[in-house]
């Protein structure tokens, strides 16, 4: 059932990624060289309406978190090697699944690249969890904690910024 | 007779990101209640790659420490992550927007139109990104979208991780362009 639920979510984020245009390398680079921020747009829309909705079920009860450690070695090493393949590949995970949907080539080489990458990683784990990955961790922590502040001033100043940085965004015609 | 179709008809206009993004929050957040699963896609690769190797050298995968944490097997997020590539090819041919292309635009107007550059820079930056996505424990989906609606303070270090190394690379590659 579990598999099931999977390929539906997975489709129907598929079918907003291709009509918003978001699966293209052009528009993946775009974004990184400052010319095109649609992408931008898309993920800070949904990190707002998640965030807020999120919390508000979570209020209900009804949803359960599931925040990622800390790891500060893997997060900012492991991030910026990210960032430099994410800026030569042009895709990121998800979106070179989807590239290739809409008939990009280049998205099936870089997933291609990506199972070659994670096997690669998982013979480096051993290595990677007695250097990069035990430079210490915080834990499970949200910015809400970090500030001692709960979490919706956090949204509240998450939600600011967004739209601040959208208007911006279509001032500049970006 | 019908007319004939033009041979590329003129593609639809996409979809107001702002409306696509609020709406694929929606959905995330849908599927966290209905099914308690947070979107994500990297480590689909690396069960990807387990799945491989247990047809060519299965002890080495069972003696793999990696593996033993994270089983090679097909779950939600390996189903996920397929069902994008599915939504995309539907959606793109519905709307007449599929195009088999070896090189994207942007990429040609600066190195030429030359697919094997392409495809080894597609490569290279894949195995890179998914290193780096791995050790960072997440992708622009797992730390981007799903780590950042929780506020978790590792997804928002991770994203700012993602735009500087993407924004370092692209400066290298698209210098002065």
């Amino acid at each position: 059932m579990d598999l099931l639920w999977g390929l539906i979510t997975g489709v129907l984020f598929g079918v907003l990624l291709q009509r918003c245009r978001v699966l293209r390398y052009d528009l993946q680079l775009g974004a990184l060289r400052l010319k095109d921020m649609t992408i931008v747009k898309f993920m800070l829309s949904t990190v707002v309406v998640g965030a807020v909705g999120l919390h508000l079920l979570a209020a209900l009860g009804v949803v359960a978190f599931s925040v990622k450690s800390f790891n500060v070695g893997g997060v900012i090493v492991g991030g910026l090697i990210f960032g430099l393949g994410w800026g030569l590949c042009g895709y990121c995970p998800g979106t070179a699944a989807g590239a290739l949907g809409e008939g990009r080539l280049d998205g099936l080489w870089a997933l291609a690249g990506m199972v070659l990458g994670a096997g690669l990683f998982a013979e480096l784990y051993p290595l990677l969890q007695r250097t990069i990955l035990a430079w210490g961790d915080l834990g499970k922590l949200t910015l809400g904690e970090a500030l001692g502040t709960g979490p919706w001033p956090v949204i509240a100043a998450l939600a600011l910024g967004a739209i601040l940085l959208f208007r911006y965004f279509e001032r500049k015609g970006l | 007779m019908p007319r004939p179709l033009p041979r590329f008809p003129a593609e639809p206009r996409p979809m107001n990101p702002y409306l696509g993004g609020a709406l694929a929050g929606l959905l995330l957040l849908a599927s966290v209640v209905l099914v308690d699963k947070y979107f994500g896609a990297s480590t689909t690769f690396v069960r990807a790659a387990g799945l491989l190797e247990l047809l060519f050298a299965p002890q080495h995968v069972t003696e793999n420490a990696y593996f033993q944490k994270d089983p090679p097997r097909v779950d939600w997020q390996w189903m996920f992550v397929a069902g994008v590539m599915l939504g995309s090819l539907v959606s793109s041919m519905l709307n007449r927007s599929f195009r088999v292309t070896a090189v994207p635009d942007s990429w040609r107007d600066r190195f030429g139109d030359r697919p094997g550059l392409r495809a080894a820079a597609a490569f290279g930056g894949g195995v890179l990104a998914i290193i780096g996505a791995r050790l960072a424990g997440g992708c622009p989906s797992g730390h981007g979208l799903s780590g950042s609606i929780q506020l978790a303070a590792s997804s928002f270090v991770a994203l700012a991780c993602f735009f500087a190394g993407g924004l370092a690379m692209a400066r290298l590659l698209y210098k002065g362009k």
